[in-house]
């Protein structure tokens, strides 16, 4: 019996190393080594916990204690204290914002609390790098039951009967992709992974390919084998180093295994899958687009029909899937359909990941049942808005998404009512807005990002977007007459109606929901010229407050035109005309005696 | 390591990585119980980790899977060393002392096993009244 | 110097086309390769290129033109990259960009006269909880404030001459 008598888990994604989680893990083990416990105590490097604002994290097991926030110089402690006098330590525990006191376990937390985890259930818990631990926690145990109990058309069956849906924003039943790509009759097919994760703000599939990479490659592989497809691409943004690496060894471990390759398992199945690097371009996450980068040629999506099931990678029958569909695949087949169907709504089942970020306290990656409302979401387990401001919006879909106001926050969520709201569910991203954010700037934002990528195929999408968002503009600028709302309007419903693609045909999504909801702050900045949140620099004017200026310089020091004056310890003043509204005098006072207008 | 070559040997490989990862899927584990060995100085002296050592095995001997032994502090009790406490989901937490690697094998038999507290070694039932 | 850093990167460019067994759909990954050589991607790379993939010098340029990842322009030293993705965007990554605009004096997309920094925006790096993020070469910034901006450049100003200092040595 081996003497390992702890696991330390150290938080091993994006987030926590960006927070310096790996010389955290240094530190660690020197002092493990120092202190002679290297063959009783594992450190593990796993993928994303999710709780990415309280990062770095560890988890120490057998005792299951959760630290949040955890620093570089707090290893020496955690050995000395945790490891060798096995006393918890109380400051680097979660402190429960409600007066609660000090939290434990991972499951006490109410960023945890109502949270189901099967896309995620394995970040966090497992060493992502070896192969050994995914088995441990049933890794490829689905794989082994389809290819010896099932024919490909009973695996079909389960996942129809489940009523998984894709992930990735269409919410097409997979099943039925599943079917119609089987019922093509061609040698070769295909199998793709979607993993080009454009939506700003959106980080679930980065995070389950960084902390579970096998749970992708053993449904590809039952994918593969369900449509008779024996090759697989993955196809992958470039700005995802980490979870490329983590792909390229997984791949190679399950090869050595022979998990992938010939014959898998004895059963004359053979699958393998090939990486493809995305290269900076959103419109690569329609399907057609992707397919045509995976021939590396231009992303530029085709008509469909004929659909991808039909004639997509070398014109063969091809299934487009997305990581968080994929990575719900096996736990389907190792629980049931059935198991499946009783999470979350009737039309929805199961869960989803929302990638919960902006003016939030909690920020981080949460798995909820379909059907909770955005209220639990935000306020629950996001734990309400930071600094105590006002709840303003909150942004679902990313730039194909639109704007929730507070008076929907109670609905339950799935694919239909998010659509019935004038939004959609997208690929799960959730940003909060509070009442410092305009959002005729919001609007304005998304739109530059669509303008920014699309691909110039189709001219609605091409020129429209292009002079919306040359509108928006001018509206931020104060520059916008009331016409210009009418035209928003009528521009951004042709441009739906006749874009070839999905970016195209959701792009002016932001600019309608934001002017469907937020009326009056349009109309404040066409007609009052005014922005009531103080954030389009063009309408604002910055103004000294006479009683409160102390005369201290500081101002006048930053001004970069400079069109500030006045005496030290005497008023100062900013002309008006000068003024270039850049804030920096705003951002520099410690007097709140800079006023924004 | 070879390529697999049946669903026997995929299983084969799988229970040896299981054991492995016990220490986390058994804290994770709804009717998971723990066990606390006091493991100060004075407990260490008064030989707690014999006792450890003794419950670790009894639980592998008898297959016991949803316990996790962790080791704690000074109890506050050194008279009494070495101290175990034991704390699960329906009986509240007990805490024996005097426990020798012999009583920390029936604590897994009797408490653990068969659900019977073992009266006269019963020092207290909660931390706090200690 | 350079002739021959040039030189043996396009043995190393050869080797890696030479590696792959099915060239159909690799002009993206070749395209990855060979800017992570060289820096950027030039006419006598993507001459070298067509010749070796047997593809049409103007498809190759038509597909560097269309991925924003791929520049036909030498880079700085050191890419200073500011998250503009939605997260960033709503705690303020603009007034992070313009205080670096203002502090190199050079627009998005430029690359400062003594070649030191280019500055470029970027769509999200996935860690949304550190909005705002700026990541310099591979090492991320989080939680980053306009204060803080110099700071930043000077810091990596310094590593750079401790760097150079140890070539020097």
């Amino acid at each position: 019996m081996s003497n390992v008598r702890m696991h330390l888990l150290v938080c091993g994604g994006t987030g926590c190393t960006s927070s310096d989680s790996l010389k955290l893990l240094d530190h660690l083990n020197e002092s493990i080594k120092q202190h002679g416990l290297s063959e009783e105590v594992e450190v593990v490097v796993t993928g994303c916990f999710g709780f990415c604002e309280k990062g770095p994290i560890i988890k120490v097991y057998p005792d299951g204690v959760f630290y949040v926030s955890v620093k570089p110089e707090d290893a020496e402690d955690i050995v000395t204290e945790h490891i060798i006098k096995g006393r918890q330590i109380d400051r680097l525990l979660f402190t429960d914002p409600h007066g609660k006191g000090k939290l434990e376990g991972q499951k006490d937390l109410p960023f945890y609390k109502k949270q189901i985890r099967i896309a995620l259930r394995n970040c966090g818990f497992i060493d992502p790098e070896n192969i050994h631990e995914s088995l441990a926690a049933d890794g490829y145990k689905a794989l082994g039951k389809c290819l010896t109990e099932l024919t490909p058309d009973e695996v079909i069956d389960t996942v129809v009967q489940s009523g998984l849906r894709g992930r990735g924003g269409g919410g097409f039943p997979t099943g039925l992709k599943w079917k119609y790509t089987r019922k093509s009759k061609s040698k070769e097919k295909y199998i793709i992974c979607n993993a080009d994760e454009g939506d700003p703000g959106a980080f679930m599939d980065r995070s389950i390919l960084e902390g579970d990479p096998h749970s992708v490659l053993e449904a590809m592989a039952i994918a593969g084998y369900a449509i008779g497809a024996e090759h697989g691409y993955i196809y992958i943004r470039a700005e995802y180093p980490l979870a490329i690496h983590r792909l390229v060894v997984a791949i190679d471990q399950a090869r050595e295994l022979g998990l992938l390759g010939e014959d898998i398992l004895g059963t004359g199945f053979n699958f393998d899958i090939e990486l493809r690097y995305g290269a900076g371009a959103f419109v690569c996450g329609e399907e057609t687009a992707l397919i045509h980068s995976i021939e590396g040629d231009r992303g530029e999506p085709f008509t469909k029909p004929p659909f991808p099931a039909e004639s997509g990678v070398w014109n063969q029958p091809t299934c487009v899937n997305n990581v968080e569909t994929l990575a719900n695949i096996s736990p389907i087949f190792l629980k049931g359909a059935d198991w499946f169907r009783s999470i979350g709504t009737e039309k929805s089942p199961g869960t989803k990941v929302f990638a919960l970020a902006g003016k939030v306290n909690n920020v981080g990656l949460v798995e909820v049942p379909m059907g909770i409302t955005l209220r639990e979401v935000i306020f629950n387990i996001g734990g309400g808005i930071k600094n105590n401001k006002k709840f303003k919006a909150v942004q679902t879909g990313g730039p194909s998404g639109g704007c929730i106001t507070e008076e929907y926050l109670d609905i339950p969520i799935d694919y239909e009512t998010l659509g019935s709201i004038g939004s959609m569910m997208g690929s799960g991203g959730m940003i909060v807005m509070d009442e410092d954010n305009c959002m005729v700037d919001i609007a304005k934002f998304y739109l530059e990002f669509t303008v920014d990528e699309s691909c110039g195929k189709c001219t609605p999408c091409r020129i429209g977007n292009k002079r919306m968002f040359e509108i928006m503009v001018n509206i931020a600028k104060g520059k916008g007459t009331e016409q210009d709302l009418s035209d928003l309007r009528e521009l951004g419903e042709i441009i739906k109606d006749t874009s070839l693609c999905g970016l195209g045909q959701t792009a002016p999504n932001p600019v309608l929901s934001t002017m469907k909801y937020f009326q009056d702050e349009y109309r404040a900045h066409v007609i009052e010229k005014r922005c009531p949140a103080g954030v389009c620099q063009d309408l604002l004017i910055y103004h000294i407050l006479p009683d409160k200026c102390v005369g201290c310089t500081a101002c006048a020091r930053v001004c970069p035109v400079p069109c500030i004056s006045g005496e030290v310890k005497k008023v100062h003043e900013i002309d008006q005309e000068l003024c270039i509204k850049c804030g920096a005098c705003f951002a520099k006072c410690k007097f709140n005696a800079i006023e924004k207008r | 390591m070879s390529r697999l070559k049946s669903l026997e040997e995929l299983e084969r490989i799988r229970q040896a990585a299981k054991d492995k990862l016990e220490i986390r899927t058994t804290a994770e584990s709804e009717d998971r119980i723990m066990i606390r060995v006091g493991m100060a100085t004075c407990g260490i002296a008064s030989g707690a980790r014999e006792t450890m050592q003794a419950i670790i095995d009894e639980l592998a001997k008898q297959n016991i899977t949803n316990v996790s032994v962790t080791q704690t502090g000074c109890m506050g009790s050194c008279a009494r060393e070495p101290i175990v406490e034991v704390i699960s989901k329906e009986i509240p937490s007990v805490i024996y002392g005097h426990v020798d690697a012999k009583r920390g094998r029936e604590i897994v038999t009797e408490h653990i096993k068969n659900g019977r507290l073992l009266q006269n070694a019963i020092i207290s039932n909660s931390f706090d009244k200690l | 110097m350079a002739g021959k850093k040039i030189h043996g990167g396009y043995l190393e460019l050869q080797d890696y086309i030479d590696s792959i067994k099915d060239k159909r759909g690799a002009l993206i990954a070749v395209l990855h390769k060979a800017q992570h050589i060289f820096g950027y991607l030039s006419d006598e790379v993507i001459l070298f290129i067509s010749e070796k993939l047997d593809l049409p010098s103007s498809k190759i340029y038509g597909v560097i033109s269309f991925y924003s990842y791929f520049t036909t322009k030498p880079r700085g030293e050191n890419v200073v990259n500011v998250c503009l993705g939605t997260a960033c965007f709503v705690r303020g990554a603009d007034a992070i960009m313009k205080e670096f605009e203002r502090e190199l004096k050079i627009h998005t997309g430029e690359t400062t006269e003594d070649g030191k920094y280019t500055l470029s925006g970027l769509r999200c790096i996935g860690a949304c909880g550190l909005a705002p993020v700026v990541m310099i070469n591979d090492k991320v910034y989080g939680r980053v404030e306009v204060d803080q901006v110099k700071k930043i450049i000077d810091e990596n100003k310094s590593e750079i001459i401790t760097n150079m200092e140890e070539i020097n040595e």
